[in-house]
């Protein structure tokens, strides 16, 4: 199974999801943000957190209209799958990769902290190894993680099965406590919870673990 | 030429930062203050003969986010 990790200026959470990802068992391989064309055969493209372009006019806005997001769109035309983490999240929202959009936390405040979160779906390549209705706590760290959609996409995500994952405790206003959603396909996830800082034993906190071997799995038996 | 583009949440979606403020004027002693929206405005300087709709294409694909923001134009 390839991975690729896309970097972007102000990428700060990369090495990170790349570890996460080579610890599972991807092969995993850098693209830099100028790059147009991903590396050949690649199955899956992680979008990491942290800053791109330093989030000047919205978060992601920016990354969003990068050459490489261009080859992400075709790669997911394709049905390629791919998967954005916090500022990543925010990425595949103003790419329309995903619906909705990431708002700035309704108490205002910056918030870093782990999370309780509910596993609102095992169907999909990266809940596969959570049992349904699944308590994980996760670490959280964003200034605009505030999920919201119109009513009728939010009814639509839930009815399709399409929320990944709930807060318990909801953090920063988002709509009916969405942390994490699924595409129409199920192949691309977007999440404010960095799963990928609880994925080894020197995490102190092994939930998102699971995040990732879902993935490898999936993806090694497809 | 030059175009001023205002961008604001949509009605609708939460403003937390308009509350803010509007906490904070309540809290200085202005009375009356219904609501406060915040929003941007964006200027521009453009090639003489920029259409309109040119700057409206701007707007849909990167200045505003249409999902949760509405914007408009104003040629100087």
């Amino acid at each position: 199974m390839k991975a690729a990790v896309l970097q972007f200026p102000g990428s700060n959470c990369d090495r990170d999801m790349f570890t996460a990802l080579k610890k599972a068992g991807a092969d995993v391989s850098m693209v830099w943000h100028k790059d147009a064309e991903l590396p050949e055969g690649v199955d899956i493209v992680g979008v990491p957190g942290g800053f791109s372009y330093g989030d000047y006019l919205r978060c992601g806005a920016i990354a969003a209209n990068s050459p490489v997001l261009a080859s992400l769109k075709k790669h997911v035309e394709r049905g390629g799958y791919a998967f954005g983490i916090c500022n990543g999240f925010q990425v595949l929202t103003e790419a329309r990769l995903l619906p909705g959009a990431l708002l700035r936390n309704a108490g205002l405040k910056y918030i870093c902290k782990t999370t309780p979160l509910e596993v609102a779906t095992t169907d999909s390549p990266y809940t596969s190894a959570y049992t349904q209705g699944q308590h994980i706590g996760i670490p959280i760290a964003h200034h605009d993680g505030n999920f919201t959609a119109d009513e009728d996409t939010l009814d639509m995500l839930e009815g399709e099965g399409r929320v990944a994952f709930r807060y318990l405790d909801n953090p920063n206003g988002s709509k009916r406590d969405i942390a994490g959603i699924l595409s129409e396909n199920r192949r691309v996830l977007g999440m404010m919870p960095h799963p990928e800082r609880a994925a080894e034993p020197a995490h102190g906190n092994e939930d998102g673990k699971a995040f990732f071997t879902s993935l490898v799995d999936a993806l090694v038996s497809a | 030429m030059k175009a001023r583009v205002f961008v604001m949440l949509k009605t609708g979606v939460l403003d937390p930062q308009g509350a803010a403020v509007q906490h904070a004027l309540g809290a200085l002693g202005f009375d009356g203050v219904n609501e406060v929206r915040q929003g941007k405005v964006i200027e521009l300087d453009l090639a003489d003969g920029t259409s309109e709709e040119t700057i409206a294409e701007m707007c849909e694909k990167l200045l505003a986010n249409t999902v949760i923001e509405s914007y408009r134009i104003e040629l100087l």
